[in-house]
């Protein structure tokens, strides 16, 4: 057997690929960028969330939303953790996203209007990201799957507690229900564009497949999270901003309308509402951070020394 | 539109940019990844009575640093009751191509196991 031979063995083995095992160098670039535009996801995705820390209505929901964006910026720690376990290095990441190069979920580059939209967060875009990440937590790179398994395990409090802001404002005043409905209008869309292109457009998930990164295609999960949130939606009194959705008795599945892809790549491209928002505040946050980080370090260099003379 | 932004669009890939430079190219980058802080790989014993286990790694400027660190980001709900943090460039790992050579001399001592041994069934117990 050659080495690739090896490696596609294992692979369809099910044996997960350590960090000092040989790997293809397409399927650690591959890697490399899917680990770390998931990492700058979560943490671009803590900046609309942290638009209502000081906004929350209670004093429960913010230290609710508190706790879930701390947990966003454990994610992306893992994450990055994960990522460096295959060369990169931490500030090569970061590089890449302040100068462009790397991307992140598109989602975050819609704004948070209302209260609202803290509830549709966690509901919508959080449902479809563990959509999508239950099965990364079988993905075939081990420091990947681990994270996505503790990423996944924290997610669920994300979705409920989501869900019952929701709830809470479905069941108050006029205006309450107004903004409810209104933060679901917005959110639909966008959620469903995050589970990327429809898969008659995406022809390269066969690599990534047969390397057991990704497990399902685009269209199966995005069907999921349809046929998921129809159903939710009910109890919380509340409709979906499609027309031509309904129960489809032959498919057992929900049909639904047409996704306006032109929008998803204007997004992507940087055209998004808040794309220049939110690589803004990425960038003063780390440039003005600089202090810190250095001053750590010149501590910790003189703390090295004086131990060391003390020794001596 | 598609072929402009590659091919490769799946969950957590979202392509690259045209943007961007290569991380490594400039001074100012390389000046930024001498004053990184180092990498420390964190372990966690979850439990009075087991073993502390790796969880992953952070970037700390030293070790008390390091141990607040993997404090919030690996023991936000209880996970731990102790933690061990050790910078990375310390630990020495065996090489998966030595495998081999390494576990090979264990292979063929089947006589250390217990089932290697048969015993007549009215022997219970042992």
């Amino acid at each position: 057997m050659t080495i690739e031979e090896q490696f596609q063995h294992k692979i369809e083995e099910e044996i997960k690929i350590e960090p000092k095992d040989w790997m293809p160098d397409k399927y650690r670039q591959t890697l490399i960028r899917q680990i770390s535009q998931h990492a700058h996801s979560e943490i671009v995705g803590m900046l609309p969330e942290g638009n209502w820390i000081t906004r929350a209505p209670s004093l429960k929901r913010k230290a609710i939303l508190l706790a879930k964006v701390q947990d966003e910026a454990g994610h992306g720690l893992y994450l990055y953790s994960a990522a460096e376990t295959l060369g990169i290095s931490r500030d090569e990441m970061y590089h890449q996203l302040h100068t462009g190069k790397a991307k992140y979920s598109s989602i975050f580059n819609y704004p948070t209007l209302s209260w609202a939209d803290i509830g549709a967060i966690g509901w919508l875009v959080d449902g479809a990201a563990i959509m999508n990440q239950v099965p990364l937590c079988r993905t075939s790179y081990g420091p990947y799957a681990r994270a996505m398994v503790r990423i996944c395990k924290e997610e669920s409090f994300h979705q409920r507690q989501g869900f019952e802001i929701l709830l809470v404002l479905s069941k108050g005043t006029e205006a309450q229900k107004k903004i409810c409905q209104d933060a679901i209008n917005r959110w639909w869309w966008p959620c469903l564009m995050m589970f990327g292109p429809a898969d008659e457009q995406s022809p390269h998930t066969a690599q990534s497949m047969q390397w057991k990164i990704k497990r399902f295609s685009n269209d199966e999960l995005r069907q999921k999270f349809v046929n998921m949130i129809a159903e939710q939606v009910k109890v919380l009194n509340m409709t979906l901003p499609d027309p031509d959705l309904r129960w489809n008795e032959e498919r057992k599945q929900y049909d639904f309308g047409k996704i306006n892809w032109e929008e998803f790549w204007n997004v992507l491209s940087g055209n998004g509402p808040c794309n220049k928002q939110r690589l803004d505040a990425r960038k003063k946050a780390w440039e003005e951070g600089a202090w810190v980080r250095e001053a750590a370090a010149a501590y910790a260099e003189k703390k090295a020394m004086k131990a060391h003379t003390q020794v001596a | 539109m598609i072929g402009e932004y590659g091919t490769k669009y799946y969950y957590g890939d979202y392509g690259e940019g045209k943007g961007g430079t290569p991380a490594t190219s400039s001074q100012q980058q390389t000046q930024e990844e001498m004053n990184s802080w180092p990498l420390w790989e964190v372990f966690i014993r979850s439990k009075q009575g087991l073993d502390h286990k790796h969880v992953g790694s952070l970037h700390a400027a030293d070790a008390q640093m390091a141990m607040e660190n993997a404090r919030d980001v690996y023991t936000r709900r209880n996970e731990g009751i102790s933690i061990w943090v050790v910078e990375s460039k310390y630990i020495h790992a065996s090489n998966p191509d030595d495998a081999g050579s390494l576990y090979d001399p264990a292979n063929d001592k089947a006589y250390r196991h217990p089932t290697f041994y048969n015993l007549p069934d009215e022997v219970k117990h042992m």
